[in-house]
């Protein structure tokens, strides 16, 4: 890694007064090497140190924000809507109480991401701002469209990994999986700006898919701070359960993950169903089909079977990648299912 | 609570009086009022380990991960770089008694808390009840990950009393052994559970 000057902000006006650029910005470039004078922010570094010592990004100055302690506590409001602090752990939202308790699908996301050693350091807020993990994206040799290049290298390649929905002239993933849970339990992120103060804005749009902007995967601007995740309080009736598939049983970012949130009346009709796909779309996805399919419904293996042909309706899988339909499938009929458990 | 890294040290390192440079670790906050501001800061950033129950000053650059100034100045060569990219957990020692990747995480990043590395893991002569059970195991071949596999699994058994082998390779889900060893790895942690470790 090249050497850069360290700043530690003690707050977050201090913070959002450093002039960062997101690292979007600071990694496109027209060819070549990247900008060498960005200020960029860092959370817990794990995907910042990945980029750094690729030499995809090379910032000159990095603004720290791990000495902020407000950013790192879970807290609770009277309504109970949950705040999460951006610098957050994964460790510690997949095992706080509140979270385990009313969004299980949640804790199951964050606490299935990753490695222990990574989840003990990573923060929820740079896990929704982490970088594709495209491979071409992440080589320094192939300097492609979302970096500011001409080509996307994934659709004639080796595209094994990438996405079977929205893949509109780039064709990544999403990486985070707990924005998978966080989308489908309707959470908000809030963004400090120094002038401006704090906007809120639903995570569904705050996330980007190439069709509105194919060189950043959200709408961060420069210069603000995500100091939050909010999540809206449990409903009556609420279950959820978040399911993955790993190409191997151990760490790395899965194949295709799901989460599910329903709420179910007392007497067993469903009422309101969210069904988000991970790692299917350069957004997660939201299956409305089967989202339709399932209100009105009594939870069954029935319901659950046809919500999940419904999920997979319109995939457009590239040339290496059609096994995922399948595993969708089975995922979304297994996650419905599974939501019974947290009943 | 005395700064990990000291303004006074930053200030002799860098041989010159800048104020509200760029400060690691708490030191900025004790300075900033009004925030820091930003300067260029030359030469190494000074500051003292808690590593192994010994307190060690030690240099480095901003940009040094923990693995490499455990590897370099601190001379603690146990602790393993295998990828770099935080994949393997070659490298994982305990920050706070919790493992972490190092050569995932900035040398300055660590700040006050405690470092536990593979060399602090025994008391004098006595083994770590792992690292014997290890042994009895046979759970090592040529030994590059076992470091870092020790002290995930001694990791575990401070905080889990009875694991089950589910635990054990939840423990063990981010550690590549090319040799092969997990299946002694996890009878090895089972067996140290149950004496006591
Ligand atoms: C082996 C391995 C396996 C992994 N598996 C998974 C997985 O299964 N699922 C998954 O989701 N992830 C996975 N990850 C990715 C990992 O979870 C992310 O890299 C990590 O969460 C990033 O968080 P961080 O705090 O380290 O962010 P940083 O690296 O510090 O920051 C990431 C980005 O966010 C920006 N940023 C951070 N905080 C803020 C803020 N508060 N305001 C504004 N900008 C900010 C930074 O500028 C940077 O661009 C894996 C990583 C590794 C190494
Ligand atoms: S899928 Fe996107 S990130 Fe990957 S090569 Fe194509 S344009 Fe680049
Ligand atoms: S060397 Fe740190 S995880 Fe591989
Ligand atoms: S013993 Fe050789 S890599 Fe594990």
């Amino acid at each position: 890694m090249k050497r850069f000057e360290l700043i530690s902000a003690a707050d977050v006006p201090a913070a959002a007064q450093a002039r960062s650029v997101t690292v979007a910005d600071a990694m496109r470039t027209k060819g070549g090497r990247p900008a060498t004078d960005a200020v960029v922010l860092k959370a817990g570094g794990i995907d910042l140190l990945d980029l750094m010592k690729e030499g995809l990004l090379e910032p000159g100055r990095i603004v720290n924000l791990r000495d902020i302690p407000e950013l790192a506590r879970i807290s609770e409001e009277p309504d109970g809507t949950l705040r999460i602090g951006s610098m957050v752990t994964l460790a510690q939202l997949a095992a706080d109480p509140a979270v385990r308790a009313r969004h299980a699908a949640l804790a199951d996301a964050a606490g299935r991401s990753a490695s222990p050693q990574i989840r003990h350091v990573a923060t929820i807020g740079g896990n929704l701002l982490q970088r594709p993990r495209c491979w071409y994206f992440r080589s320094l040799h192939h300097h492609c469209a979302r970096k500011g290049g001409t080509t996307c290298f994934a659709f004639a390649g080796e595209n094994q990994h990438h996405a079977i929905f929205g893949h509109d002239g780039c064709a990544i993933v999403h990486p985070s999986t707990a924005a998978t849970a966080l989308v489908a339990f309707n959470a908000s992120v809030e963004l400090f700006a120094a002038k401006r103060g704090t906007r809120v804005v639903a995570l569904e749009k705050f996330f980007l898919g190439p069709s509105q902007d194919l060189s950043r995967e959200n709408d961060l601007k420069s210069g603000e701070i995500l100091t939050a995740v909010v999540l809206p309080p449990a409903r009556p009736g609420m279950r959820s359960a978040h399911l993955r598939q790993g190409e191997l049983e151990s760490f790395d970012w899965p194949i295709a993950d799901v989460a599910v949130v329903i709420e179910v009346e007392p007497n067993g009709v469903c009422r309101r169903a969210s069904v988000v796909l991970g790692a299917a779309a350069p957004v997660p996805y939201r299956a409305k089909g089967a989202e339709a399919a399932l209100v009105g419904k009594r939870i069954s293996e029935d319901a659950a079977r046809g919500a999940a042909v419904a999920a997979i309706a319109g995939a457009a899988p590239l040339g290496k990648n059609a096994y995922k339909v399948p595993v969708f499938e089975a995922l979304v009929r297994r996650a419905i299912l599974d939501t019974a458990r947290t009943a | 609570m005395a700064d990990a890294i000291t303004r006074r040290d930053f200030l002799k390192g860098t041989g010159a009086a800048l104020t509200g440079a760029a400060v690691p670790g708490t030191a900025a906050r004790a300075a900033a009022s009004p925030p820091a501001t930003i300067g260029a800061v030359p030469g190494p950033l000074s500051a003292t380990f808690d590593v192994n129950g010994v307190r060690r000053a030690v240099a480095f650059e901003p940009q040094a991960t923990l693995a490499e100034v455990l590897r370099g100045p601190l001379d603690l060569t146990g602790t393993k770089i295998g990828c770099d990219r935080g994949a393997c957990s070659a490298c994982t020692v305990w920050v706070d008694r919790v493992p972490v990747a190092s050569c995932m995480m900035l040398a300055v990043d660590v700040g006050e808390r405690k470092i536990v590395t593979i060399e602090g893991l025994a008391t004098g002569d006595t083994l770590h009840p792992v690292q014997s059970a290890f042994i009895a195991h046979d759970a090592i071949q040529c030994g590059f990950c076992t470091p870092g596999l020790v002290m995930s699994c001694a990791a575990l058994l401070a905080t889990t009393r009875d694991p089950s082998r589910d635990d054990v390779k939840a423990a063990i889900s981010g550690h590549l052994c090319r040799c092969g060893t997990y299946p002694h790895v996890i009878a090895a942690t089972l067996d140290a559970a149950k004496a006591g470790g």
